[in-house]
């Protein structure tokens, strides 16, 4: 226990709570509208880091040019997800679990693709593509790379709440996840909001892993594993389809994070974050933050 | 005949590990459960039967035994609190149990942490062959054969087709899902146990959250309505990589090297077209010659 990091461990952990919030909010979209747990989704966290840094890399782009670039082929990769594993599934009116066990499959084939595609080794953004500037504010070190990461996907959650909140996009997305047969009798085009929600979701998490792989400075095909349950307690914890939710939640599993490596050791951080998921699942099954709210549950 | 199996001994073998590994999955499929800890059960049986017949010299059947109580009684702690929840929220909670066992072992020094655990290091040599795990697949082929049509087996059933008018009809439903979550997990502990004696080393990462996603693969693959499609799909996806071998390096992608893209579009084609796994493609061939069965006209499972 060494209570002097506490600060800079608690710095540490509102950083990387920003990104597994941001992450974890694709999952709860696409749970919320379309009661679908996507496993696919810690691929294309992987894919959209692997995209920009090979846009970095191998084509010489800047990152601010990448990122919204990588972002947008996340989206579209959202989109193909849905119309390859789950549309034929829906029209069919398959069970919930196997449009889990397809977007299993989906994830196999573009974490393989990406090996065949990019290798199987962890790849670095090359040097001086972000600025390596750190602050001392009295024992705390501050990166300025990393309070850039937390800008960026505060203004991505804050534009995500504007969107489902105040425009019509939003509106429709709310009007599905309530109930995807009054929304279509009152004339919702629900396969285009599906697509769109699809695209958010996964444009979401392909940022997510873009900001993740910046920070860490670490790019792998396996790097969604490293998220993934971390993004289901998350949702777990937020209550599954809840979106303020899942940014509170996103920040506590943060903190739990960095507190048991203050109180315990770095070993088993990961099973705290487990033992917080368990115990939610047990007494509070609809979430912390969650009412029992839409069709979740 | 000796010569073909001397020389594939360990990947024959495998085809029978995943086999048992395929039905410990398929008990709970049965029910319609998604339990994603098997690859965890596994290792728990794999670990005990281990530290039983290297530390205290036990012979291989007691601790075969022994690890897959062990396993069982895991699984039954457990099981009971989270037998509450159902669809996803299992799939996720049993998804924790597995990592939470995962960084359990890479964290006690006694099972060789992250390293792994190397069996038989000493002049003592206690190992299984191909004809231990087939002996054991046959007992529990076996078992489940006798389980159909049992009243188990009705129960699992019922609450497959609709869990709350199962309950209606006076079935215990918490008590055979336990009962079916269990039993799961003892087989795959005994699984893990001939694993741990056929490789002769064990590591956390052998019992991954990419463990349980293959044991799935075998069972969806080969289909969920009879025991046999599970060990149909746990056959023939293990030999997968091998049957990919012929690919050729096109444009210097060498996609052989990558067998989970195969692995992942045999899963979505089936899940997509063959809700009811490849059993049901085998069944349709033999209707062509035998009156029709029941199965084929089934609705589709879940998953």
């Amino acid at each position: 226990m060494n209570l002097a990091q506490l600060p800079q461990q608690l710095l540490n952990g509102i950083f990387s709570g920003s990104i597994y919030a941001l992450f974890a909010l694709g999952y709860t979209l696409i749970f919320g509208v379309l009661d679908i747990l996507n496993l696919a989704h810690a691929a294309i966290f992987m894919l959209g880091a692997t995209v920009s840094w090979w846009l970095v890399s191998a084509q010489g782009w800047s990152l601010l040019l990448a990122f919204p670039v990588a972002v947008a082929i996340a989206g579209l990769l959202g989109i193909v997800l849905d119309r390859v594993a789950f549309l034929r599934l829906r029209q069919r009116g398959a069970p919930q679990l196997s449009a889990l066990i397809s977007s299993i499959a989906v994830s196999l084939i573009f974490v393989g693709l990406s090996r065949l595609l990019f290798k199987d080794d962890r790849k670095q953004f090359p040097d001086g593509t972000f600025p390596q500037v750190y602050f001392d504010i009295g024992s705390i070190r501050v990166r300025l790379l990393d309070v850039v990461i937390l800008v960026v996907s505060l203004a991505l959650m804050l534009g995500l709440t504007w969107l489902v909140q105040r425009t019509s996009l939003g509106r429709a997305i709310r009007a599905v996840a309530e109930s995807p047969k009054a929304a279509a009798l009152l004339g919702v085009n629900i396969e285009r909001v599906i697509m769109q929600t699809f695209f958010i979701a996964s444009a979401l998490g392909g940022a997510a892993g873009i900001l993740y792989g910046m920070s860490l400075n670490s790019i792998e095909p396996g790097m969604g594993s490293q998220v993934e349950l971390k993004g289901l307690s998350i949702i777990i914890l937020g209550g599954m389809g809840s979106i303020p939710g899942a940014m509170l939640a996103g920040f506590l599993i943060g903190m739990i994070e960095v507190l048991s490596v203050v109180f315990g050791g770095s070993q088993l951080k990961d099973a705290f974050v487990f033992v917080a998921l368990f115990l939610v699942l047990l007494v509070r099954p609809q979430g912390i933050f969650g009412l029992k709210q839409g069709r979740a549950g | 005949m000796s010569e073909f199996y001397n020389a594939n001994s360990f990947l024959i073998s495998l085809v029978g590990i995943n086999a048992i590994m395929a039905l410990s999955i398929y008990i709970t499929l049965s029910c319609a459960m998604l339990s994603l800890s098997n690859a965890a059960s596994m290792a728990i049986g794999a670990y005990t039967a281990a530290l039983l017949t290297q530390q205290l010299a036990w012979a291989l059947w007691p601790a075969v035994v022994a690890g897959a109580l062990m396993s069982g009684l895991v699984a039954l702690v457990l099981g009971l609190p989270i037998m509450r929840l159902s669809g996803v929220f299992l799939a996720i909670a049993t998804l924790g149990f597995g990592e939470v066992i995962r960084i359990a072992i890479v964290n006690i020094d006694a099972l060789g942490g992250s390293e792994g655990f190397r069996l038989n290091s000493g002049d003592r040599t206690i190992e299984a062959s191909g004809w231990e795990v087939y002996g054991v697949l046959l007992l529990i082929a076996y078992f489940f054969s006798r389980l159909k049509g049992s009243r188990m087996s009705l129960a699992l059933q019922a609450i497959r087709e609709d869990e709350n008018a199962a309950r209606t009809m006076g079935i215990n439903v918490t008590f055979y899902k336990v009962a079916a979550y269990v039993t799961g997990a003892i087989v795959a502990g005994i699984a893990g146990a001939l694993y741990a004696h056929l490789r002769s080393f064990i590591s956390p990462g052998d019992f991954g959250f990419q463990r349980a996603v293959d044991v799935l693969v075998f069972a969806v693959v080969g289909g969920t309505l009879a025991w046999r499609g599970a060990i149909m799909g746990a056959v023939l996806m293990t030999l997968l990589p091998e049957a990919i071998r012929v690919v050729p390096i096109v444009g210097g992608f060498n996609i052989k090297d990558q067998p989970e893209i195969f692995s992942g579009v045999i899963l979505l084609a089936v899940i997509l077209f063959l809700p009811n796994g490849l059993l049901t493609v085998a069944l349709s061939l033999n209707r062509i010659r035998r009156p029709a069965r029941k199965v084929i006209g089934h609705k589709e499972a879940s998953p």
